[in-house]
């Protein structure tokens, strides 16, 4: 399972919630590739799940990944609902 | 790497816009060396083109701009708006605390995203960070979380 965590410029923000979703993704034992990355490069790449934020989801229409949407990127609970609620294995 | 060293800390700073919270933060760094002063503006550029996706918490804004930008070294500088701020994210507004990142493309970038989460991470650091009137009172947050 591959996973993008994509943020404006994938410098930052996204490393953040890369960091967050696989410490989550672990608690869960869910094995998956998570990378982070800037938007424009991330509508040309193919993944299962894409995972950013409310701003840049609409941005992210059409894609061929799921899109999830993450608002608070240190609340470990939001990101946890979030996976139960989009990933299945 | 500089991590919220006192120079890179101001509490209680005025700012009427977005705009001059992100350059109130991005200051700091100049002032100390860590960026060039044309990483700022690629930080404001950045928030007016991709929108206000670094508010990335409830009150908390994290802008930042690429290593090419003009990063001499890994940093983290912190504003705490005197007046909290509409940036336009509509999961996360207002913003008081603005930490302005100096995204390098060295190792210690890692090391610097990981001390931000485990400080944000907690909600009761945000408390204490809303409260906190001194730099000591933030040192002593971040030496607690660090040990």
């Amino acid at each position: 399972m591959k996973i993008l965590c994509v943020c404006g410029l994938g410098q930052g923000t996204s490393l953040i919630l890369k960091m967050n979703v696989e410490e989550a993704l672990n608690e869960k034992n869910i094995m998956a590739d998570v990378e982070h990355i800037d938007l424009s490069s991330a509508t040309s790449m193919s993944a299962d799940y894409i995972i950013t934020s409310n701003e840049l989801a609409e941005s992210l229409q059409g894609q061929p990944a799921k899109v999830i949407v993450v608002n608070n990127y240190f609340d470990m609970e939001e990101i946890k609902s979030a996976i139960d609620a989009n990933i299945t294995e | 790497m500089k991590f919220l060293e006192e120079n890179l800390v101001a509490l209680d700073l005025p700012a009427a816009t977005p705009e001059e919270g992100i350059r109130a933060a991005g200051a700091l760094l100049v002032a100390e060396n860590l960026i060039e002063p044309r990483y700022v503006d690629a930080m404001v550029e950045s928030y007016k083109k991709n929108g206000p996706y670094f508010v990335l918490a409830p009150q908390i804004a994290m802008p930042h701009a690429r290593p090419e930008d003009g990063v001499k070294e890994a940093s983290v500088s912190l504003v705490r708006l005197k007046n909290s701020l509409e940036f336009g994210s509509e999961a996360n507004d207002p913003v008081r605390f603005v930490f302005a990142l100096g995204a390098s493309s060295s190792e210690e970038h890692l090391l610097v995203m990981k001390k931000i989460v485990a400080l944000l991470s907690k909600a009761e650091n945000i408390e204490k960070l809303k409260a906190l009137s001194t730099y000591e009172e933030l040192q002593q947050i971040i030496g607690r979380n660090e040990q």
